[in-house]
């Protein structure tokens, strides 16, 4: 093992240690972002350093820690793997620097910003860990510094969505750890394993892992839960609404990954012929995720819930995708997880700034701030035009696939799959999102602007970096998708081998 | 050396006997060195009890009474520990305490507060020992009785008084239950020990079983008092409430801990003799099903920490009853072994921040907690991590015992009880983190800083440490009961 492998436990042991060295007494923002720039150089070097050739996983390193249970701290990552780390590691370096400087926190300025670093080292953890028990117990890490997030610093009915969003996610991760037990027991005893390359390798001999439906179902609930499908979807939107900007950012732009991680990581690779007897449950339940929800945003009459339920709709895409289950959906499902991700953290931060700034986030109270302040409303812009899906940002890029892989399952005759009636209905929802996004932007940022707005200043230049890293990867892999392609084939390649029974 | 486990039990009730005395011939009137003296004894046996092997020959006479095994041995440092903590607590509590005591001196009266605690401690080693339902009810005696005086200790204090009461009238009839089943399984197998009585009950012919039902049933209800598993729950958060703060903790983590020893002990028989397996585990698990759904349900209201605690010590019992009630898989009695010493150093690291608050505070409510994290970082960091081991938040003991628990009842296919364990651990989540909002987002009255002696900042040290390493590596642990 060269001192290469200990990288990614490098990547989770810097948050946490800036984070106790904050707590220590520390300088928070400094330090933070010290140790975010570092997790950023540190993926760079992991994507550059990884062996697309050879593919698989590098950069392993396993301590063993329960024989018994066969339960060790495995490490490592891949394509899929690497590119969620750098989703996180972009979006983190982002959140960190808007975050609002210590001074202006009324309470608690050092916690803050310990909650922010556990989230992101919660992150990395999850999407860098190859044991299941692990890459199941960093993701619940971050649940606590959530709730602290959005009930010490939150706005509005900051106590509801808190108290939401931390019992919805605690109930659906023990949904998700009763299917990992499942199916960890469902094998015979002498295979059990919960290393995740170990239990790939078992599904790639075939028949050894019994394809029970209800595991399955199982786990598509529980992860589910933690990405927001229709209809356990209530708990996102109020509390991203209320969650304090980079907290928002870090959930919804990386958290909230983590169920579709697993769903390409573990579900789908280890049960494939079990995913395929709920196809249909997914479509429709996809489907309530694109028009239902789609619809809702349109309603809505605040910036922030109407950020909060577009993510949510947009997860729909993703989860097409998944369904279509052939080269072309799953790449395209992978691929806008990372785009999808820079996107909303884009708005979100915007949004906060805005809130700083007007302290309403209400349509009937916004309008013309673009006058004022012209850089947050061109870039808020950009990154609305990259969450509708236009092309040149990577959101297109992604969503195209998606839409071929649905379209391709073709019917029987004349008449649509099922697959290509969710297609249409998808295609329709990038309808419905130009529709809420522009309506919003117009309402927020055009038009007449109120006096009382005249007077505010734009963004100082010190913190217009963040948001401008975010777009511009946005921009530069929407016009080479290659990067993102050829990072998440070899993955792809290995979910799409494991043979029928 | 190579001590044999009942050397610690003997070393044990010769401090006992030893405090007593100190405290007869001692006419001074601070009486802490004997809670000193307590501490660093119980300290020392404890260390012993890793020099001590489990023993399985044993003299002829002790042998049918008397187990050494490495379950005896791990129970006896698992209430060697808790005394540990809970004479530390006491410590921290002498000046509440002292409040409510009549007497001529001002520390008068607490010198058995020091020395009750380790015969209870005799009492809970013992019964991790004992093999022979007589045994088993003396040592049991031991516990209650010296719990009796306990809990009323503060006698100028209505509601320890209450509770003192409430707990000698039903746990004398609990008793009474207990004893009345060990005449029937005597009447039955015409044996006390519990091997032997399993021998019979693998042998019992069909026209007594109805007789061993009873039994069992009557057992069920003694065994379910020490544990406060519904439906016999009803006096734990009345009495947990009343009494001493560190009398609390050591009820609610050593008298169920022996609670749940014993119960592993007697159910053993009925569990593997093919005639009783079915109902017993069936009781069981009707008994985990009520114990966790009245638990979690009736802890969502509270607004008093100490009944909180109550109610979450009963939410407790219902997680490890569903690991009795899934026996079918082999692990069950490690998984409760394993989730008790996580129960014990999160719920007395609960405890140990609530004395200092409460002495600090005047109150146990949750609200006396509000803007602890300003008021006193540590202690509310301690508090956090506790309540979050006890909701269940993984790289805490607390998860491991609960991931423990439920890949037992998934492997055993306890489709109902893992189905409401997932809805019963998020009530979870919501009681307990009530504490860390009020710790974290409500803002005191009061910005005075929270004081804690520095044994209690060691203390808390160590067991949020021992919850992190517990809750990654369980190794210790599972390896200590092989």
């Amino acid at each position: 093992m060269s001192a290469l492998n200990s990288l990614p436990i490098l990547l989770i042991v810097l948050p946490v240690a800036a984070a106790i060295a904050i707590l220590l007494g520390a300088a928070p923002k400094k330090t933070a972002l010290l140790a975010t720039a570092a997790n950023l150089l540190l993926t760079l070097w992991l994507v550059f350093g990884y062996d697309q050739a050879a593919a698989g996983y590098q950069f392993t390193s396993a301590t063993l820690l329960a024989p018994e249970w066969k339960l060790s701290f495995a490490l490592g990552v891949d394509g899929l793997s690497l590119l969620l780390l750098l989703l996180t590691a972009l979006v983190a370096f982002a959140a960190v620097w808007i975050a609002p400087r210590p001074e202006k926190l009324e309470r608690y300025p050092s916690l803050y910003y310990a909650c922010l670093l556990f989230i992101v080292a919660g992150a990395t953890g999850a999407f860098a860990s190859l044991d299941l028990f692990f890459f199941y117990a960093f993701h619940e890490l971050a649940l606590i510094p959530t709730f602290l997030l959005i009930g010490i610093w939150g706005s509005g009915d900051r106590i509801t969505a808190a108290w939401k969003i931390t019992i919805y996610l605690a109930l659906g991760s023990f949904v998700l750890l009763i299917g990992l037990l499942a199916l960890y027991l469902s094998l015979p005893a002498d295979v059990r394993t919960f290393s995740i390359p170990g239990l790939q390798a078992l599904a790639l001999q075939g028949g050894v892992i019994p394809q029970t439906p209800w595991i399955y179902l199982t786990l598509l609930l529980g992860f589910g839960i933690l990405i927001s499908l229709f209809p356990f979807h209530t708990w996102a939107p109020q509390a991203y609404a209320s969650a304090p900007a980079p907290a928002a950012m870090l959930h919804a732009g990386v958290l909230k990954k983590f169920g579709l991680y697993g769903l390409l990581r573990v579900a789908l690779p280890l049960m494939p012929q079990a995913a395929q007897h709920w196809t249909n449950l997914l479509l429709c339940l996809l489907v309530g995720n694109i028009l239902y929800v789609g619809l809702v945003t349109i309603a809505q009459k605040r910036l922030d819930t109407m950020l909060g339920y577009s993510s949510v709709m947009h997860m729909g895409y993703i989860f097409l995708g998944i369904a279509a289950f052939n080269p072309l959906g799953l790449t395209g499902a992978a691929m806008l997880l990372f785009a999808h991700g820079l996107s909303i953290a884009a708005l979100f931060a915007i949004a906060g700034v805005v809130r700083e700034r007007t302290g309403s986030l209400e349509f009937a109270k916004l309008g013309g701030l673009a006058k004022p302040m012209p850089f947050l409303g061109f870039t808020f812009g950009l990154a609305a035009f990259a969450a509708i899906g236009l092309p040149g940002f990577a959101n297109f890029a992604s969503e195209l696939p998606i839409f071929f892989g649905a379209f391709s399952h073709a019917g029987k005759g004349l008449a649509f799959s099922n697959f290509q009636a969710a297609g249409i209905v998808a295609l329709w929802g990038v309808v419905i999102s130009a529709v809420y996004m522009l309506r919003g932007y117009r309402a927020a940022f055009m038009g007449e602007a109120p006096k009382r707005w005249a007077a505010l200043p734009d963004l100082c230049g010190c913190l217009r970096p963040p948001i401008l890293l975010l777009l511009a990867v946005l921009l530069i892999t929407g016009f080479r998708p290659q990067l993102l392609i050829h990072l998440v084939t070899p993955t792809i390649k290995a979910v799409l081998a494991v043979p029928a029974p | 050396m190579n001590f044999a486990p009942l050397t610690l039990d003997l070393t044990v009730l010769v401090l006992g006997l030893l405090l007593l005395l100190l405290e007869a011939f001692d006419d001074a009137k601070e009486k802490s060195f004997l809670g000193w003296i307590s501490v660093l004894g119980i300290a020392a046996i404890f260390g012993m009890s890793f020099l001590a092997a489990p023993q399985t020959a044993l003299s002829a006479q002790l042998a049918p009474f008397y187990s050494g095994d490495a379950l005896a041995l791990f129970f006896k440092r698992f209430a060697l520990g808790t005394t540990l903590l809970v004479l530390i607590m006491a410590l921290e509590f002498r000046p509440v305490l002292s409040r409510y005591i009549p007497a001529a001196g001002k520390n008068a009266g607490l010198g058995e507060f020091f020395a009750l605690p380790v015969f209870t401690c005799l009492g809970l080693m013992l019964m991790a020992s004992a093999i022979d339902f007589v045994m088993i009810f003396a040592a049991l005696e031991l516990v209650t009785i010296s719990f009796y005086i306990q809990v009323g200790y503060m006698r100028r204090n209505g509601a320890s008084l209450e509770a003192g009461v409430k707990y000698l009238i039903l746990g004398a009839l609990s008793t009474g239950f207990f004893v009345y089943g060990i005449t029937w399984i005597f009447g039955v197998t015409g044996q006390t020990n519990l091997a032997r009585v399993g021998e019979a009950l693998r042998a019992l012919p069909l026209s007594a079983e109805t007789a061993a039902y009873f039994a069992m049933a009557l057992l069920f209800v003694g065994l379910g008092f020490k544990i406060a598993a519904a439906p016999f729950q009803l006096w734990a958060p009345d009495v947990y409430q009343g009494a001493p703060t560190p009398i609390t903790a050591f009820l609610s983590v050593g008298s169920k801990a022996a609670g749940f020893v014993v119960l592993i002990r007697v159910l053993r028989p009925f569990l593997d003799a093919p005639a009783t397996s079915g109902k017993a585990q069936f009781v069981l698990a009707a008994m985990a099903l009520l114990t966790l759904i009245y638990g979690n349900l009736t802890a969502m209201p509270q607004l008093n920490l100490k009944r909180l605690l109550g109610y979450s010590s009963i939410a407790h019992a219902g997680y490890l009853l569903v690991a009795l009630a899934s026996w079918k898989s082999a692990s069950a009695p490690t998984t409760v072994s394993f989730y008790l010493v996580g129960y014990l150093l999160m719920t007395l690291l609960a405890f140990l921040v609530l004395i200092v608050v409460q002495k600090a505070t005047g109150g146990d409510n949750i609200a006396h907690f509000n803007g602890l994290g300003q008021r006193a970082p540590f202690l509310a960091f301690g508090m956090t991590i506790a309540m979050l081991s006890l909701a269940g938040v993984p790289f805490t003991a607390g998860f491991l015992g609960k991931f423990f628990v439920f890949a037992d009842a998934v492997a055993a296919g306890q489709w109902w009880l893992v189905g409401v364990g997932v809805i019963t651990v998020g009530a979870g989540f919501y009681y307990y983190l009530k504490v860390v909002r009020a710790m974290y987002w409500n803002v005191a009255k009061n910005a005075e800083p929270v004081v804690a002696s520095r044994l209690t900042h060691l203390t808390i040290g160590v067991l949020v440490f021992l919850i992190f390493l517990f809750g990654v590596y369980p190794a210790p642990i599972l390896n200590a009961l092989k």
